[in-house]
């Protein structure tokens, strides 16, 4: 996430603005998009999120126009879209909303194929974009290809749906709570394999959830709305946690600001707690002059590798009546490096003595997170972000947006 | 005479009337499931439309077949055209009513994801709404196809092709010798029919069904 975050805000002309951007539905005396002015960077990812009701979901139609808008102006990579044919915008813009809507009666490969087919692509041309396309999201083509949607499972038909919405290549994707009918494992997976593939493809995005966590998750920026489709406030995940324009943001943020944090920084971000350790040949006299050496109460017992065995506390060390590999606790609550530090509390929780142990992608002892790390991490998370939250703030749209 | 000797005797004839028979169901079926998709497609989206047309095609139903093929005689005369139409009436009501139903039934998401990619109203409906509202579609013709079988030997009144006609001349003849033969053996071509193309009709919607939706 934070190599995204960390992407400099795009420069020059956004893909998507909003001007004025207005919807009334006849006999409702509130507008349910009222003048909204938004502008969505090249590459980005921006979510749009806020209590039911408040028209996030109608903002994002307008954009593709299944909604038309009652007043205001759409520009879509510097062309004024308002008023071209909506078919032809469409063929354009990538959709997937929650409910992915594969059409049942065709196969994979039909449905990935629609937007090119509309477009006329070349039969030839079309086979290898669906083949490649599949690559992309993880499904095996000469499995899945001429499978229909009612032999996938709901992860798979979400991928597909993502295929299909990339096929004819559009800088533009609308995403409607894309992951919203998923179980929480499946969309924990999703989302990480989504924001991967984004590191690829870069397209501007714009995502629609409910779900303050997954905004946090997801988001190069975020748009939270109040009823109206009113920007609250419009920034990255770290300003708005750290420094939110109002009570309306920081209530819809909710407690935990600061644990919500920890899913934006990785364990590679921050500075690992050292622990005595050492080798499973040394002698135990040794191993006890390290511990007694250190501050900490255990020593992590490696193997020649390297690799996390067991922690020793003295008593264990002093306990000749067995070999010393059978005493203590076996090694466990162990992350990599990329794991983000929410990942890591976590692990961290659940083990012995509160210490997850990072180790790298050969499984080799890194360093620990333990409750200092993380509370070191948050404070420097805090100072950092109000550092930047005081920073020249661009004239561009909205509330906040600031440029780094 | 028994039924085993009439048949034997008189079976070139009851094939004759037997396919003249199935060909006067098989047209009304065809003009009857043109109509009605129309209908259905036109009206399917809007609530009082679609009600006033399932109305209407409830009202033919009901129309006892004597009087509706009487009253069809003014304008058509007699002979294969009124029965056609009057066949056509009565298939109208399970066809039209699959068909709003079986379109009304297509899952709102799909039919927004094709709009989302661009989808024209038009394809949606070819492309997407149709194959997928078939199996109900094809439902209602096979039940249209049964109520007309039975109904089409009344066209015999109005010089109607068909089985009828050896059923009407039989009940006039009632008490001749072969009068129960030829009123049976009729009758027994017409139940044919019936179960040919009720296992037809199940064959075809099951040929012309994508995979992806038979269950």
């Amino acid at each position: 996430m934070t190599d995204t975050v960390q992407r400099s805000a795009a420069t020059g002309e956004p893909m998507i603005r909003l001007e004025g951007l207005t919807k009334r539905f006849p006999g409702q005396a509130e507008p349910a998009v009222d003048a909204l002015d938004l502008e969505v960077p090249r590459g980005e990812i921006v979510i749009l999120v806020g209590p039911s009701g408040c028209g996030k979901t109608t903002t994002m139609r307008l954009i593709n126009r299944l909604i038309e808008p009652t007043s205001g102006r759409i520009v879509i990579d510097g062309e004024d879209v308002t008023k071209v044919d909506p078919d032809n915008l469409r063929r354009r813009i990538g959709y997937v909303i929650q409910q992915v809507g594969l059409f049942p009666h065709m196969t994979v490969a039909d449905n990935i194929a629609t937007v090119p087919r509309l477009l006329k692509w070349k039969e030839e041309r079309i086979r290898a974009r669906v083949d490649e396309l599949l690559d992309l999201v993880g499904l095996d083509p000469s499995a899945y290809r001429h499978r229909y949607p009612k032999q996938l499972s709901g992860g798979q038909r979400q991928r597909a749906g993502v295929a299909r919405a990339l096929s004819a290549d559009p800088p533009v994707m609308l995403m409607d709570e894309p992951f919203g009918a998923i179980d929480p494992i499946t969309r924990e997976r999703l989302q990480n394999e989504f924001l991967r593939l984004q590191q690829e493809i870069r397209k501007t995005i714009v995502f629609v959830t409910h779900d303050i966590d997954e905004a946090i998750k997801m988001g190069d920026r975020i748009a939270i709305l109040r009823q109206g489709s009113r920007v609250a406030q419009y920034d990255t995940p770290e300003h708005i946690l750290s420094a939110p324009a109002d009570d309306f943001v920081a209530d819809f943020i909710g407690a935990g600001a600061s644990l919500k944090r920890l899913n934006l920084t990785r364990v590679h971000d921050v500075e690992l707690a050292q622990w005595p350790t050492a080798t499973s040949d040394t002698a135990r006299d040794e191993i006890l002059a390290t511990l007694q050496s250190s501050d900490k109460g255990a020593v992590l017992i490696l193997d020649a590798q390297r690799r996390p065995l067991r922690w020793v506390a003295a008593r264990d060390i002093q306990r000749t009546d067995r070999p010393l590999m059978e005493t203590g606790l076996v090694a466990e609550a162990v992350v990599e490096a990329h794991a983000t530090l929410n990942d890591a509390l976590n692990e961290m929780l659940r083990s012995n003595y509160g210490v997850a142990i990072v180790v790298d992608s050969s499984g080799a002892y890194q360093g620990a997170v333990d409750f200092g790390t993380v509370s070191g991490a948050v404070q420097e998370l805090r100072r950092a972000a109000r550092a930047a939250a005081r920073a020249p703030v661009s004239g561009g749209a909205s509330t906040g947006e600031t440029v780094r | 005479m028994s039924l085993g000797e009439y048949l034997v005797k008189n079976w070139d004839r009851l094939l004759e009337l037997t396919v003249e028979h199935a060909v006067i169901v098989l047209i009304a079926l065809a003009i009857a499931t043109v109509v009605g998709v129309t209908v259905g497609i036109a009206t399917y989206r809007t609530q009082r439309p679609s009600k006033i047309a399932l109305a209407v095609a409830g009202i033919f139903l009901t129309i006892p077949s004597f009087a509706l093929f009487g009253l069809l005689i003014a304008p058509l005369g007699l002979g294969a055209k009124p029965a056609i139409v009057a066949l056509v009436l009565y298939a109208l009501l399970p066809i039209l009513r699959n068909t709003i139903a079986g379109l009304r039934a297509v899952d709102p998401a799909v039919v927004e994801s094709a709009q989302g990619m661009g989808m024209g109203r038009w394809q949606r409906l070819v492309r997407i709404e149709l194959p997928l509202a078939w199996p109900i579609v094809i439902t209602g013709v096979r039940v249209s196809a049964m109520i007309t079988v039975g109904i089409a030997a009344i066209a015999a009144v109005i010089n109607g092709p068909g089985l009828g006609k050896d059923i009407f001349r039989a009940l006039a003849r009632v008490g001749t010798p072969t009068a129960v033969s030829q009123a049976l053996s009729a009758t027994l071509g017409i139940i044919a029919i019936g179960i040919l193309l009720d296992v037809g009709f199940l064959l075809l919607g099951k040929l012309t069904t994508s995979r992806g939706i038979r269950d």
